[in-house]
């Protein structure tokens, strides 16, 4: 057993840790996500530059044939600096379906673009009654001629502004609830039909609501097989999971680091924060939290790694870890804080945003603990 | 990253099974399905089949007849064990007493105590806190005055595990008071038959003797009886605090006492159904099932990082509160599952009177058990005094 990051995974570390530490300064990540991008192109540039965002792409694709590790260890050093460049939306999600189901013309338009972060790309997968139920879909595609007729409506749609494609999660046949007949096209939001209501989140991501009237889109922009997108799509969404959980480590490790630090540095009553035992004992219990979180998610990184039997049981089992400690480790950063900590000036405010954000994202802690029983 | 067992994990953990189900005494093994408490004779069998295999002092170095297993070795012998329901091994001796004797004493010292050890011939018993001295342990005032070629020792021990059982006790005694409560201890080993010594049980509220007061009154212990230097005692202390953390979570035993609760859940009728249909009980249990998880892979990469050559140090502190926290969250789980059943009292007669029992099977243990259970967050340093070693340790603090 050996739970160490190889040599080049070390690098790949090191690397995103020397990047977020000396040039992602919290203070030009506020300005940029208050423009209307909402990131950095040059930051984007530079995650392309530096190979970032073709890890998890097979060779052949141009990528480097990254694995689940080598995306944790992306994720969990782009968390601890608040990175909102939007790298699950496109290299995980878009990505991921493009490369499991596009067709050779289909991976060759897209993927080299996606690695040298030409294009913006995300995927249209929730709906405001399906929450986090990947089935659930309302959104209808029927086949017209050469074209498919898209209708529905997309909601919270990650990257939304900026993609040049959005990738819909549609129903070709089949009830409101099935897994069969769920299909995927590769839209561009420019098309007629499309509208889309743009917003900032909470924590300073972008998304769209995303409206679509009778939409005609040519049959060349199916993405796999009609009505089989759904165990794909489970699939990625089940990675994206390992990655958005890998965010979340990375980010209350740097929030238990930030607190520990202001409370040896505050004084009050003529003592440090940290000398009162009553504080002690609550940041033993946050770093603990972390510390469990940590494990689960080198253990489902090794499950996705290896194709274990029961991967998604462990996909579940962390995110549910995820939920319970992101809530307990931000709350608590913030209370240490005292008022400190809800002041927008002052970083842990944004970093427990974005972790109140990743709870719900992928599923909640309701919804992977029914999954976990389920399965 | 490789997280699965090799090729020779694998056919230890074959081997290991196969000796199990080979030599583990059917009637022992009866007892211990079935929640009669076994006996002294029973776990000194079993501790002795194990030994005879040399796989009983397994964490000793090779010298002292210890395996020279790999951590993952030990970690799978460990679950094989719990997988099997074994009698728990008592640590006095094997994980206490020898690694202090082979570490700090003299070879004359090894030589007369470390055989009785590991063949289980001699029991041993932890003389640490006092009626005055629980969490705050070097607050200790048993006194041992030297005269001549002897200590002479008096103060009381309490909260002695097995005392009744033991034939000799290792004590933490101050042989010299001074400003620094830390000084001054030294670390006595006791023959229990010597005059002066009296064990009182203490009864615990789930009806077990397990823990004692050990009183000691004009105790004569021969000066070849201490341990290392007669004042570095609280060295040692902490020397086996950190020493044989691992596995202190307990948390193989634990996997197998979640298997079997969600087995009872199929098995307990609830209404037309089963206990397995109330989704609130199977929330919890779930939840429960996660934290374990988390629980086992923190141990396992302790265990990974010590197979590198790292030492179990504060790591040891979070495993133990986890994996505490876990014991009692499961053991209140059993409670919960028996509803009404979870009340009746079982003597020990009880348990195997023909009459048979009062509700289902496994029932008569289980309220005994939570009672017990509450001892797992107050022993071995409390949880609250855990959390003051990883702020120290951990936070820096």
């Amino acid at each position: 057993m050996d739970f160490s990051l190889s040599e080049e995974q070390q690098l790949l570390k090191d690397s995103i840790t020397t990047f977020v530490d000396k040039d992602y300064l919290f203070d030009v990540r506020q300005k940029n996500i208050k423009s209307d991008l909402g990131y950095s192109s040059d930051f984007w540039k530079t995650f392309a530059d530096l190979g970032w965002l073709g890890m998890p792409f097979s060779e052949a694709d141009g990528g480097y044939n990254g694995g689940p590790i080598d995306l944790m260890v992306i994720m969990e050093s782009l968390g601890r600096g608040l990175v909102v460049e939007p790298y699950i939306p496109n290299v995980v999600l878009a990505g991921g379906l493009v490369s499991r189901l596009g067709s050779d013309e289909q991976k060759t338009e897209l993927l080299p673009k996606i690695i040298s972060g030409e294009i913006q790309m995300s995927v249209a997968f929730s709906e405001p009654q399906s929450r986090f139920d990947l089935n659930d879909v309302i959104t209808s595609a029927k086949k017209d001629g050469e074209n498919y007729i898209i209708d529905g409506y997309k909601a919270v749609v990650m990257n939304g502004p900026s993609s040049n494609n959005i990738i819909i999660v549609a129903r070709t046949s089949g009830n409101q609830l099935d897994k069969e007949g769920l299909s995927l096209f590769i839209v561009d939001p420019s098309l007629n039909g499309v509208s889309s209501r743009n917003y900032s989140n909470v924590d300073g991501s972008k998304a769209s609501e995303i409206t679509l009237e009778n939409v005609s889109t040519p049959a060349s922009s199916l993405l796999g097989n009609e009505g089989e997108a759904f165990s794909a799509l489970e699939e990625v969404i089940d990675l994206a999971t390992l990655a958005i959980s890998a965010e979340a480590v990375g980010i209350m490790e740097k929030m238990n680091e930030i607190t520990l630090e202001y409370t040896k540095t505050r004084e009050q009553f003529g003592e440090t924060l940290s000398s009162f035992q009553a504080l002690q004992h609550r940041m033993v219990d946050t770093f603990m939290a972390y510390e469990q979180t940590k494990s689960l998610l080198l253990m489902c990184a090794a499950k996705l790694t290896d194709k274990s039997d029961d991967a998604k049981k462990a996909v579940s089992a962390l995110k549910y870890q995820v939920g319970i400690a992101a809530k307990h480790v931000g709350e608590e950063s913030i209370q240490l804080h005292g008022g400190m900590g809800v002041t927008d000036e002052t970083n842990i405010g944004h970093y427990f945003k974005r972790l109140t954000t990743i709870r719900a994202i992928f599923g909640n802690t309701d919804y992977h603990l029914k999954r976990y029983s389920a399965l | 990253m490789n997280l699965s067992f090799s090729e020779e994990d694998l056919k230890f953990q074959d081997e290991v099974r196969s000796f199990i189900a080979e030599n583990y005494p059917a009637d022992i093994k009866n007892k211990m399905d079935n929640g009669i408490p076994v006996s002294k004779d029973d776990i000194q069998t079993w501790q002795r089949i194990l030994s005879k295999k040399g796989w009983f002092a397994v964490n000793w170095p090779e010298e002292y007849g210890g395996t020279g297993w790999s951590i993952t070795q030990k970690h799978i012998f460990q679950n094989e064990l719990a997988n099997a329901n074994t009698p728990t091994l008592v640590p006095f001796g094997v994980s206490m007493c020898g690694p202090v004797v082979y570490t700090f004493g003299t070879q004359e010292q090894k030589d007369r105590f470390l055989p009785g050890i590991i063949n289980n011939d001699v029991w041993w018993c932890q003389g640490y806190s006092e009626p005055g001295s629980g969490s705050d342990l070097a607050s200790l005032k048993t006194k041992a005055v030297k005269d001549g070629d002897h200590y002479i020792v008096n103060g009381t021990k309490t909260w002695t595990t097995m005392a009744q059982h033991a034939d000799w006790i290792f004590c933490l005694v101050r042989t010299e008071t001074t400003d620094v409560k830390q000084q001054g201890i030294s670390f006595l080993l006791i023959d229990m038959k010597t005059p002066g010594v009296e064990v009182k049980p203490i009864i615990t509220i789930d009806g077990s003797h397990e823990v004692n007061m050990v009183y000691l009154d004009n105790v004569k212990v021969p000066v070849e009886n201490l341990i290392g230097e007669e004042g570095a005692g609280w060295n040692i202390a902490k020397f086996l605090l950190a020493h044989e953390r691992t596995g202190i979570g307990g948390i193989p035993a634990l996997k197998r006492e979640i298997r079997r609760l969600r087995e009872i859940t199929s098995e307990l009728p609830l209404g037309e159904g089963f206990l397995k249909d109330d989704e609130l009980f199977m929330d919890k249990l779930n939840k429960l099932e996660i934290d374990l998880l988390a629980a086992e892979y923190s141990e396992l990469r302790t265990l990974a990082a010590m197979s590198k050559g790292g030492h179990p140090g504060p790591e040891s502190s979070i495993l133990k509160i986890k994996g505490t926290d876990l014991q009692q969250g499961l053991s209140d789980l059993f409670v919960e599952a028996l509803g009404y059943y979870a009340h009746p009292f079982m003597s020990e007669e009880d348990l195997i009177s023909n009459e048979g029992r009062i509700g289902p099977d496994f029932a008569a243990n289980v309220m005994p058990h939570y009672l017990n259970y509450r001892k797992v967050s107050i022993y071995g340093g409390s949880n609250e005094i855990q959390r003051n070693v990883i702020a120290k340790a951990v936070l820096g603090i």
